[in-house]
């Protein structure tokens, strides 16, 4: 009987091919867009933990408080013996000082005047040893476009772009204008040794990497950091066990009265990146669910039409005595059969382009002018474990429910009438 | 009586049409045993394909005491009539509707599937019935490649392939030539006396009547006179051809 079936489905084109083809296009589109989505997330969180939040973070309460202005006055103090003690703590993280600042950028002509000027963005790192880590988690080394990397303090990597606006080039002296930690003025030659493209409209616009003992010296911040970033050692962000250790920790030294505690943060719990992730889940699920109803709604009406071409074929077989329930079984077996079809070749269709998007990316650096989300230009898809099923699910659903409402018909089906109906 | 196939008492149908009821069987009596070759014959409208309907377990009637196969429709469900007609029934249309995707073989195949028959024995079963409608040359072809004549015979083929108790047929002659007529006659009355199938048609077409052993004419719903009859000797069996 299942052959008997299978022969109709393949012989008869119209019976398998439209419904194949609507299941395989909305599951392909279903795996595309969501490979897509959890690319871009996947970019983002990288790529926000790499230059911004870490996977956890250490800062004080207050620092956390007024982060938007990169607030150095609120600073950690012993940050040295902070970030030894988190290291014995929890090994199994990475931790770094970091400073950001920001301040002025004023470039001198040859009389000691000022040329230029602009506001610039600082990121103080460990820079100056040949393997610091910072240089491979900012990939420094492959950003470098002309120049070298800094060999001594006072040494700064400037962007590209920032570079080019300014007119300077590797060699140059360049003025910091700022604050110290203390809120007393700060103007300090920097010398270029090298500029960098990070591919991140945010970061390229205008950054300056610096040494973090140049900076301390700089903004007088001995002993102190800004924050102290923690990185899993394989770079896998995990959000429970990230949430795990900042809770332990809160525990221990958030001592609730005192707004220079230390506070431990995971990358979701920065930048607004939770509500941005749990919103973007809700609203795949929602727009899955909702595509889902359409092809049901879709593929019903595909049902209804091949109910018709089908009529005669069915009062036969009613004639003959098949019972109405496995007449209807066999109609969502049939569909089930075709869907598993359609949402197969959709799914590795839809994982080819995710694989391509995921390998080749797209480039939106035009688009990306304006933005201020940390995100690579280049965008790509990712193809997690649950691509896999994330569009065959929803399809198999969409065509067995499709054919279980079409399908219905047949128990309204009189087969008194059949005799009249086969004299036309 | 073991051989009756059908028996039927004061059997009425009364179709609902609107606030009115309109009467197509009139307290029908009819008994039909195994092994009759009969037909009904009337009028348009006089309530044969209604009759066979009931005996095809297709509809039930509204009055009286319906017997098929030693089932009283009265209470039968509607799983248990179609395995009643899967089991023991065959029926042919007046249009021949084979199914078109699949072949000759297929086609007649079909009723065997339904029951579940192991493949060897099917495949037995098919080209004993395509053999014996004269049609084991054309067992790959699709129904659309078929003539009337050749179509109407695989139907034929398909309804005795599982060797049922009673096949009903309404009207089959009606879209063939008179030549094709003759043959699908004669290859039915060869089946009847070969398997001992029991044959019941409806028509009102004389090349039919000829052929048939029992005359069952019905006339507004009533059946008016029920003649055996000695069929003409001209007619040669299916196996002269
Ligand atoms: N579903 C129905 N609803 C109402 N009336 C019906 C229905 N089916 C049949 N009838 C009526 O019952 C009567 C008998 O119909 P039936 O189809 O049995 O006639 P018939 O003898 O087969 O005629 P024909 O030779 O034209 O096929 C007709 O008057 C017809 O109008
Ligand atoms: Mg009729």
């Amino acid at each position: 009987m299942i052959r008997f079936l299978l022969k109709g489905i393949i012989r008869d084109r119209s019976r398998s091919f439209f419904p194949g083809i609507i299941v395989s296009t909305g599951v392909f589109i279903t795996v595309v867009m969501y490979c897509w989505v959890q690319g871009i997330f996947n970019d983002m969180f990288s790529v926000t933990a790499r230059f911004q939040t870490g996977h956890v973070k250490v800062v004080t309460r207050a620092y956390h408080e007024e982060e938007k202005r990169l607030p150095n006055d609120l600073a950690l103090l012993q940050s040295d013996s902070l970030s030894a003690a988190l290291q014995q703590q929890y090994p199994q993280i990475i931790w770094k000082e970091r400073i950001r600042f920001a301040g002025l950028l004023d470039v001198p002509d040859e009389n000691g005047e000022t040329r230029v000027q602009g506001p610039v963005f600082g990121m103080a790192l460990n820079l100056l040893t040949r393997d610091a880590f910072d240089r491979k988690i900012l990939d420094l080394e492959m950003t470098l476009t002309a120049g070298h990397m800094p060999d001594n303090t006072g040494e700064i990597l400037i962007t590209e772009q920032f570079a080019g606006r300014l007119n300077i080039q590797p060699g140059d002296t360049v003025t910091f204008m700022g604050m110290t930690m203390y809120g007393s003025m700060v103007m300090q030659n920097l010398r270029i040794s090298g500029t960098v493209k990070f591919g991140i409209s945010t970061m390229d616009r205008s950054t300056i990497i610096v040494d973090i003992e140049t900076a301390r010296e700089m903004l007088d911040m001995q002993n102190a950091a800004g924050e102290i970033v923690g990185f899993f050692r394989d770079f896998i962000y995990r959000n429970e066990t990230a949430a795990d250790l900042a809770g332990e920790f809160n525990r221990n030294y958030s001592h609730s009265g005192d707004e220079f505690a230390p506070t431990m943060l995971t990358l979701v719990d920065q930048g607004g990146l939770r509500e941005i992730m749990s919103y973007t889940r809700t609203m795949m699920a929602v727009m899955i669910v909702i595509f889902m109803f359409i092809l049901s709604v879709i593929l019903w009406n595909t049902g209804l039409i091949g109910g018709i071409r089908r009529y005669r074929e069915i009062g036969i077989r009613l004639a003959m005595g098949e019972p109405k329930d496995k007449l209807y079984f066999t109609m969502i077996g049939e569909a089930a059969l075709i869907g598993l079809f359609g949402s197969a070749i959709g799914t590795v269709l839809g994982l080819l382009v995710a694989w391509y998007l995921q390998r080749y990316g797209v480039d939106l650096t035009g688009v990306m002018k304006n933005v201020n989300v940390l995100l690579a230009n280049k965008l790509r898809a990712q193809i997690t474990p649950v691509s896999y099923f994330v569009g065959f699910i929803p399809g198999m659903f969409a065509i067995i429910l499709g054919t279980a409402l079409s399908g219905l018909g047949i128990y309204k089906r009189s087969t008194a009438s059949l005799f009249k109906e086969f004299e036309e | 009586m073991e051989n009756k196939i059908v028996e039927l008492q004061q059997v009425d149908k009364a179709y609902r049409m609107g606030r009115h009821e309109f009467l197509a069987l009139k307290k029908v009596n009819l008994v039909i045993e195994k092994g009759e070759f009969c037909g009904l014959v009337g009028p348009s409208g006089s309530g044969k394909t209604t009759l066979l309907n009931i005996v095809g377990t297709l509809d039930t009637p509204t009055a009286g005491r319906a017997m098929v196969l030693n089932h009283g429709l009265e209470n039968l469900t509607h799983r248990q009539a179609a395995r009643l007609r899967s089991r023991y029934i065959g029926f042919i249309f007046q249009t021949f509707n084979l199914l078109p995707v699949y072949t000759v073989y297929e086609n007649v195949e079909f009723p065997l599937l339904l029951l579940g028959r192991p493949e060897p024995e099917r495949h037995k079963m098919v080209m004993e019935a395509l053999e014996s409608v004269h049609l084991l040359d054309k067992l790959d072809n699709r129904p659309a490649q078929l003539s009337g004549g050749e179509s109407q015979r695989v139907a034929i083929a398909r309804s005795i392939v599982k060797k049922p108790q009673l096949v009903l047929a309404d009207e089959p002659t009606a879209n063939l030539d008179a030549e094709n007529s003759h043959h699908i006659l004669r290859i039915m009355r060869e089946l009847n006396s070969r398997y001992n199938i029991t044959f019941l048609f409806s028509t009102h077409d004389e090349k039919v009547i000829s052929y048939l052993r029992r005359k069952i004419s019905l006339v507004d719903g009533r059946i008016v006179s029920d003649e055996h009859l000695r069929p003409e000797e001209n007619h040669a069996t299916a196996s002269d051809l």
